[in-house]
């Protein structure tokens, strides 16, 4: 069994109207340090035995239903999961 | 003529759709489920507004997938006038039958009122009943309806007279005021604002009309003529 932590974001060209929002908010309590906000979804998959490449397997959900890629850029980490 | 109302869990411009079309227009209409395999029976299919699934992951995003999909994607490929509105807009762009996408409106508010359109292709099935450069009123209601697609697309889409509807001023954020386009074949529309809330006096307005008129009658000249 594997899980997978999917990370779905704007593309770096796409403006992120909520990430300003919060940015802007930021820095009227002072923390004019953060130069940058961009808010994504985050996804947790649970993968079962399948005979399948896993990579394979998240590339194709990423590109057909999670991700937009329009407008959208995912990433993925894949960790062992040891059934108890 | 006879549309089918697509309904999909979470529509709720499906009432307005049908009572536009039935009780305004005096046409057909029936309300036909979102896992239903067969939409030959119909000459015109209409995705209503609302927010599909919940609209959870994106708008759209999880209705695409509906089985009536297939269908529409058959109905679009027949040449059959399909109609996307608001919600129905971002299933389309989802499904890949348009280009582009729908993304969170630009001040972050979900938008209500009725706006100024300009109407800048008169030449399709669904505006052939309006005049080109014309502006009407129509209501809108949407979080998400802030159109974005990429310089390549956006040529193409100028190029081929593809934008049919622009906001008479910046609304939401949309590339260039962009309100509506059409497929490159020219049978499939989708548009954030609702002309099926501008049919009648009654509630507002009668600009939405001349549309569903153009459907009507470019269907009864094209059926008249193969007859």
């Amino acid at each position: 069994m594997k899980k997978v932590k999917v990370y779905v974001t704007l593309r770096e060209s796409v403006l992120d109207p909520q990430g300003s929002a919060v940015m802007g908010s930021l820095h009227k309590m002072g923390y004019n340090e953060v130069q940058d906000v961009r808010i994504g979804k985050y996804l947790e998959l649970v993968i079962g035995d399948s005979e399948r490449d896993v990579d394979a397997l998240v590339d194709e959900l990423c590109n057909r239903m999670l991700a937009n890629t329009v407008i959208e850029d995912y990433r993925y980490e894949i960790e062992e999961v040891v059934s108890q | 003529m006879k549309f089918a109302v697509i309904v999909f869990p979470g529509s709720n411009c499906d009432l307005d759709m049908y009572h536009a079309i039935k009780d305004e227009l005096g046409e057909e209409a029936e309300y036909v489920w979102h896992d239903t395999k067969d939409l030959s029976g119909y000459d015109g299919i209409l995705l209503p507004g609302g927010f599909s699934y919940g609209d959870y992951l994106r708008a759209g995003a999880i209705a695409r997938f509906s089985g009536v999909m297939e269908e529409v994607r058959k109905a679009a490929e027949d040449g059959k006038p399909v109609l996307g509105i608001c919600n129905g807009f971002q299933i389309l762009t989802e499904a890949g039958l348009l280009p582009g996408m729908l993304m969170r409106n630009k001040n972050l508010k979900f938008t209500c009122g009725t706006v100024s359109l300009k109407v800048e292709n008169a030449h399709t099935l669904f505006t052939n009943e309006y005049k080109e450069g014309e502006e009407i009123r129509i209501p809108v209601a949407h979080g998400e309806g802030n159109y974005y697609c990429d310089d390549a697309t956006y040529q193409h889409l100028q190029d081929n007279n593809q934008i049919v509807f622009t906001y008479a001023e910046d609304f939401n954020g949309s590339r260039n005021n962009i309100a509506g386009i059409i497929n490159e074949r020219g049978n499939v529309l989708g548009m954030m604002p609702h002309p099926e809330r501008a049919v009648s006096d009654l509630i507002g307005g009668t600009d939405g009309l001349p549309l569903f008129r153009s459907i009507v009658k470019q269907w009864r000249e094209s059926h008249v003529s193969h007859a």
